[in-house]
């Protein structure tokens, strides 16, 4: 406190500082309730400070990720040694089911190809993609989140479906200039617009922090049972309709949990997909970047 | 001159050694280990960090710059920010309060004093993030961290003994 020149400043200040000191324990502890409520009430500028911090910890987190993945696929490599018989059994059965699949799907194909063209169907548009690295995985028990190393500035906007191989993953909920943040659908704040595969009924996927997802608002007197495919129905025009989900694992006294396709511990590289409906919204609205508030 | 600045900026970048440890254990919770099921229930480093230093040096780990890396974690972490600032001032008052019990005590004293700050820690924090969310979070994931973290309190300590010994003077 060597700047206060003046004396009067310096009486002003010397209290001020000692009452500081004395009472910084409840002083801070009043700030972090602040804070909580603060991301409740004003959550656009805690997201924005968010963004920030977090690109600026983007490229450290990418340096530290990049050994504890190297680490993750040398226990992995491992591990599939171990099982390399069995699995190449399973994967020659898999082969042979699919070489039937793929006749099937050939045939459906053109088949499909020439309906669409005498009925003169519009196609939905093909989403293009960013692929981007997991850069963190909130640890925690009251978050599902994953950090990728690509922003704004790669093309990643909030609101975009984050896929891999799999299924469905999530969406982006905050991007910064460098870094997003994802959403699970395991995460209690996530809810995703579903249709089971076969009967069409339509639903809302909505995580609760465990591993399966639960589905709720579905039409009464609808029949789900576990084995049906659950894939994204596209309502709303934030995700590509059609994205495989996961699929109804059980169904207890009208909870219905869903079982995702995703690999949770196997997220390494992630797709997120550029989608947005031609001419339905402006695409600066429906999926606006989380910068400053104009 | 110069030495005597030298020697100065030597003993403010020793002294700290066990903030910037804290930031990087911070840090470190965030990065993917891709153990199957780990993330839910990754281990509260800095909890262990802030109650190690709390007891030994709190004069090097004042409770603004807790906070601040508290907020830190909850940024990067996804977490509701303030809520992991709030949990880490609230195991560093206690430890620095506790500090005269715990010295010249065993070690298992201080991970016995540990077995019952983190719990409260985990409670208060549960407490919070169900108020935050609205709705009773599933305290079972919270209850494996709780484990894990007090399991791996003794390597932690271990360590951040050895860094004590040999960088930080007495206080």
């Amino acid at each position: 406190m060597a700047q206060f020149e003046g004396s009067s400043v310096r009486r002003l200040a010397l209290p001020v500082k000692g009452w500081v000191q004395r009472f910084a324990f409840g002083l801070l502890i009043a700030a972090a309730v602040g804070l909580m409520i603060l991301g409740k009430v004003e959550s656009r500028f805690v997201e924005t400070l968010r963004v920030t911090v977090t690109d600026v910890a983007a490229p450290v987190l990418e340096v530290l990720s990049h050994p504890a993945a190297t680490m993750a696929s040398m226990v992995e490599k491992f591990r599939e040694l171990v099982h390399l018989r069995g699995e190449n059994t399973r994967l020659r059965e898999e082969n042979l089911r699919l070489r039937q699949w793929h006749a099937v799907a050939q045939k459906l194909q053109q088949e499909n190809a020439a309906y669409k063209s005498l009925l003169n169907f519009v196609d939905d548009p093909r989403p293009a993609f960013i692929t981007a690295r997991v850069i963190g995985d909130a640890g925690g028990a009251y978050v599902r989140t994953l950090l990728l190393n690509a922003g704004t500035g790669d093309g990643v906007r909030v609101g975009q479906a984050v896929t891999n191989a799999d299924g469905l993953v999530g969406r982006v909920v905050e991007a910064g200039n460098r870094s997003a943040r994802i959403l699970l659908l395991t995460d209690l704040n996530s809810r995703v617009p579903v249709v089971i595969e076969s009967t069409r009924v339509p639903a809302i996927l909505a995580g609760d922090n465990s591993d399966h997802p639960r589905l709720s608002y579905l039409p009464r007197n609808a029949s789900v049972f576990p084995g049906q495919r659950v894939v994204t129905s596209g309502h709303g025009g934030m995700l590509p309709p059609g994205l495989p989900v996961g699929e109804v694992i059980e169904v207890v006294d009208g909870v219905i949990r869903v079982r995702p396709f995703v690999d949770w511990h196997s997220l390494e590289y992630m797709r997120v997909l550029d989608f947005t409906l031609p001419g339905v919204l402006p695409s600066t609205s429906l999926a606006g970047p989380a910068g400053p508030l104009p | 001159m110069r030495v005597g600045f030298w020697y100065r900026f030597e003993i403010a970048a020793r002294g700290l050694t066990p903030l910037i440890l804290t930031l990087m254990l911070a840090l470190l919770t965030v990065v993917p280990l891709r153990i199957p099921d780990f993330a839910p229930v990754t281990p509260a480093l800095t909890v262990i960090a802030i109650y190690y230093w709390g007891i030994y040096r709190p004069d090097l780990t004042p409770i603004v710059a807790i906070f601040a890396i508290g907020m830190f974690q909850d940024m990067v972490a996804g977490t509701p920010l303030g809520l992991t600032s709030l949990v880490l001032i609230t195991v560093h008052a206690v430890a620095a309060s506790q500090r005269r019990f715990f010295h010249g005590k065993t070690f298992l004293v201080e991970w016995w004093g540990f077995m019952l700050v983190a719990p409260v820690a985990a409670l208060v924090s549960w407490i919070l993030a169900s108020l935050y969310f609205g709705t009773l979070v599933a305290p079972r994931p919270l209850g494996f961290q709780l484990l894990l973290t007090i399991t791996l309190y003794p390597a932690l300590a271990w360590l951040f003994a050895r860094v004590q010994q040999h960088l930080l003077r007495p206080a």
